[in-house]
């Protein structure tokens, strides 16, 4: 049976509270830990099907065109050229397959076609020699070089910024400028396809499997049913695997036409040529404020790119209507279509560059206005949303930066420029983190054996995110078992079609569908103990009523199931839904190089019901980091004749590393929150990088006054705006 | 051509297109999958593996670059069963997420505090002959040739400083 709800209203019970097994929130270690620490779990390039054959991509030189003829590649088995291959990767939860047609060229490196041989070693060098023949278009790559675009619905305003300005008593309008940016997970995107007949089983790394098996169904012209993606264990994502792309499809369509099982793994520089990037931005930013510091005028206008074709925006503002009171308010969303590889969603689109741009004006304006960054922060938190006049769901802003405050030790700060320790300045800083929180429909099943072991299975993934563990803990605590005695089976479209793992939604939304799965097998118990399942208690194999007690064995005959189904809900719209935090940062900077160390940092973040106390810090750890890449090391540049992605691996695009990056630290504010269903937790996935590099960036200017705002601030950038 | 491997203690004879890498050797003809690729250009160290006992990029490296000597990989550090102490601490600390540069970052760690152990700098040590503390700043930079997306890195720090109070950092499985 199934069990279904749609979040129409809030959930006050905080039964998981009261569960008796006492297991969740718990910082237990991951359940795929040892196969991840011992190399025993298998990601998507790892599995040796018989008589299996490799595909390289070959790629186009050109920005723009059509390709007219291909040449042989000697010592290849195939050249694949087929119109169903993609030109780029689906954007997350598509319905349908991206454009396809590999042969019209949008972008400098899009994959027009698949070379295929017995070894490796002999595909990638005929695919690396192979001829082509273009028919070349002059496009425009640049986003000021174009007019730009302004969707209707990504427009808002009210009153009127132009006249709080001039009436205001301080004033900040600046602009900042934000690279584009790749998700750079560590595993490269792949996918071995194999074909039984009519049926295709595809390994590959994928977020998002219900609506991936959608998008592959499509780009291939075969039906659903006949199509099983496996993703156990995805090397990294955030973001770059939510839609499917050109590895998977072009793997696919070269195993029918070989009759043999191909595998396709991107090079590290195809990644960055082919996954999503996120759009460089142009972001003005115009605060007017009272002589208290109370904001009255708020306005943020970006310009972004993307490709002619692509419907996806950064919505860089999205939390710039809600976080901040002002009467004035205008946003604006302009979209620059250019020729640069295609722009979608890399971790938290939108805050991840569009709160830092803002935290860093609010400091801008804290230092005009004479107030502290912290209190003027909690001097503009609205009571309920800017605009619509909708509840917050939760709001947990002011406390996280009172108790941030408290536990960095805020009040130590000096006056920009006033610590100096050798030849390093010293300096703090702080941000908001905000960041939207939404739930997806998702759908699981668990079983129950009469020996009392559970199994969850849903098609949700895990991609770094703790999903096997948290679901694990979940079930164990609705049935009452140890951890030992739940398996958790992820990754396969044969198993109930979740949220899947994107946008901060997958714990909670997934989660919410193992807790009605379990809700539904407790019904059952309650049934067979003949109580309420509102008065029955599981622990360690034992059900329990009143003064009854029964092992669970004795209760079950063979196994029972249920199948949990949420939906998001009226929730949705009655409430502005939203996790909150802050971030806190020390940094030296070097008075005659310009570099920049990060001392340490810190954040304080609201989540809702934090699942797993371990894994959940991780979350932040992660985001956190991301911040000191945003604001230090990471850019993707482009040639600015044919808009290619110019740092295109690893050794030109800096993501953190080890000696990047300080000791951490991480606290959560104890959460229930009441409108996102009965688990009542939110996303955190993403909540740690909203902000965290305008916490390094404030703390730049506290230490050696100069401030950066085109990003990242690299030491040339410093060193050019200190004074001697 | 023709190459011997000898790999986790057993010896495999392959016969390899010469531009075979030796992290291609181990995935692809191998099935030894512990072994990661992610840039195949030495840019990320998930590809990391120990050969004579120091730590190399096997992309970086032919199979054949690699006949007769000793290769050891993730897999014969230890087992899901029998966690070497490092791989116990990572697991403990949550020194991953995704797991994917995680092999790399194990044998890298593995080879590294054998190199503290005998008396080799870094560019954070405070002197040239040692012994070094295991503080986080030399951890740190000893271990940036690693790369880590899901940023465990403060964990992962956490992980080697714990397993570095044992002695042996090898369970050899083999």
């Amino acid at each position: 049976m199934t069990r279904h709800l749609r979040v129409d209203g809030p959930t006050h019970d905080d039964r998981l509270d009261h569960m008796a097994q006492g297991i969740l929130g718990q910082p237990l270690n991951r359940l795929e830990g040892p196969l991840k620490v011992t190399g025993w779990a298998a990601y998507a390039a790892e599995a040796r099907p018989a008589n299996m054959v490799y595909g390289v991509l070959v790629q186009a030189t050109v920005p723009a065109g059509k390709v007219l003829e291909i040449g042989d590649a000697p010592g290849a088995l195939a050249v694949i050229q087929d119109k169903r291959m993609v030109r780029y990767a689906a954007q997350g939860m598509d319905q349908k397959g991206p454009t396809s047609g590999p042969d019209q060229i949008e972008y400098m490196g899009q994959a027009i076609a698949l070379v295929v041989a017995e070894s490796f070693e002999a595909a990638r060098h005929a695919a690396q020699n192979i001829a082509v023949r273009y028919k070349v278009s002059s496009v425009p790559v640049e986003p000021e070089a174009v007019t730009p675009e302004l969707p209707p619905k990504k427009q808002s305003a009210a009153g009127d910024v132009d006249k709080a300005m001039r009436e205001a008593a301080v004033t900040l309008d600046q602009v900042w400028h934000t690279p584009s940016q790749m998700s750079a997970a560590m595993e490269p995107h792949a996918a071995i396809a194999e074909w039984d007949g009519d049926q295709v089983t595809i390994r590959a790394a994928l977020q998002m499997l219900s609506s991936n098996r959608k998008q592959m169904a499509d780009a291939l012209g075969i039906k659903e049913q006949n199509l099983r993606l496996l993703s156990p264990y995805v090397g990294g994502g955030f973001g770059s695997k939510l839609g499917i792309n050109a590895e998977a499809v072009s793997a696919a369509i070269a195993a029918k036409e070989l009759g043999r099982p191909v595998m396709v793994a991107m090079t590290r520089q195809q990644v960055f040529d082919l996954a999503h990037r996120r759009s460089e931005t142009r972001q003005r930013i115009r605060l007017a404020c009272d002589a208290d510091g109370r904001l009255t005028g708020i306005g943020h206008e970006v310009l972004v790119s993307n490709l002619p074709s692509s419907e996806f925006t950064e919505p860089v503002a999205q939390a710039t209507p809600f976080t901040y009171q002002a009467a004035h308010r205008q946003v604006v969303h302009a979209v620059a279509r250019i020729h640069r590889g295609c722009a979608g969603s890399v971790r938290a689109p939108g805050e991840a560059v569009g709160v830092t741009v803002f935290e860093c004006a609010m400091d801008e304006l804290a230092e005009a206005a004479g107030i502290d960054p912290v209190e003027l922060r909690l001097r503009n938190i609205p009571d309920v949303e800017p605009t619509t006049d909708r509840p917050f769901s939760s709001h947990k802003l002011a406390e996280a930066l009172r108790e941030g405050a408290r536990l960095f030790g805020w009040s130590n700060r000096k006056p920009t420029g006033q610590q100096v320790e050798g030849e390093w300045m010293i300096g703090m800083g702080m941000a908001a983190a905000v960041r939207v929180n939404m739930l997806v429909e998702s759908r699981a099943r668990v079983t129950l054996t009469q020996d009392g072991q559970a199994v969850v299975e849903t098609d949700m993934t895990d991609i770094g995110t703790g999903t096997y563990t948290i679901l694990g803990q979940l079930a164990a605590e609705m049935l009452g078992l140890p951890i030992e005695q739940v398996e958790v089976r992820l990754g396969d479209t044969n198993f109930p079609p979740a949220s899947g793992s994107g946008g901060s939604f997958g714990a909670a939304s997934s989660g919410n569908s193992v807790y009605l799965a379990c809700e539904e097998i407790r019904g059952q118990i309650a049934k067979a103990m003949d109580c309420d399942e509102a008065d029955l208690t599981l622990q360690d194999g034992m059900a329990r009523a009143g003064n009854v007690a029964r092992l669970l064995s004795d209760l079950i005959d063979g196994q029972i199931s249920g199948e949990g189904h949420l939906q998001p809900g009226k929730t949705e719209k009655s409430h502005r839904q939203a996790t909150w935090g802050s971030h806190w940062a020390e940094v030296a900077v070097n008075r005659w190089t310009g570099e920049v160390r990060v001392r340490r940092m810190m954040g304080v973040f609201a989540c809702g019901r934090v699942l797993n106390e371990k894994t959940a810090r991780s979350q932040c750890l992660g985001g956190m980091t991301f911040g000191i890449g945003i604001a230090l090391t990471e850019a993707m540049e482009h040639d600015s004749r044919d808009g290619h992605a110019v740092s295109r691996d690893l050794a030109e695009y800096h993501i953190p590393t080890h000696a990047d990056v300080p000791p951490l630290e991480v606290h959560f504010l104890p959460e229930r929150d009441a409108y996102v269903g009965p688990l009542q937790a939110k996303g955190l996935g993403e909540l740690g990088i909203c902000g965290a590099g305008a916490a390094v960036l404030n703390a730049i200017h506290n230490a050696c006054g100069v401030r950066v705002r085109h990003l990242p601030a690299t030491p040339d950038k410093i060193v050019a705006g200190l004074k001697d | 051509m023709q190459i011997t491997l000898h790999l986790n203690g057993a010896t495999h004879d392959l016969d390899l297109d010469p531009r075979t890498t030796l992290l291609d050797a181990l995935r692809h003809h191998l099935g030894m999958t512990g072994t990661k690729k992610g840039c195949d250009h030495g840019q990320c160290g998930a590809c990391t593996v120990l050969m004579g006992g120091r730590r190399i990029n096997a992309c970086l490296t032919l199979a054949c670059m690699a006949q007769d000597a000793q290769i050891t990989t993730i897999e014969g550090l230890g087992s899901p069963e029998r966690l070497s102490p490092l791989q116990q601490q990572f697991l403990d600390h949550d020194g991953f997420q995704c797991g994917y540069c995680t092999p790399g970052q194990i044998c890298s760690a593995t080879a590294m505090l054998e190199e503290m152990e005998a008396g080799w700098p870094s560019h954070a040590s405070e002197n040239l002959d040692g012994p070094f503390e295991l503080s986080h700043a030399e951890i740190a930079e000893r271990m940036s040739g690693n790369l880590c997306r899901c940023a465990a890195y403060a964990n992962i720090v956490a992980a080697i400083q714990q397993a570095a109070g044992t002695t042996d950092h090898r369970e050899d499985a083999a």
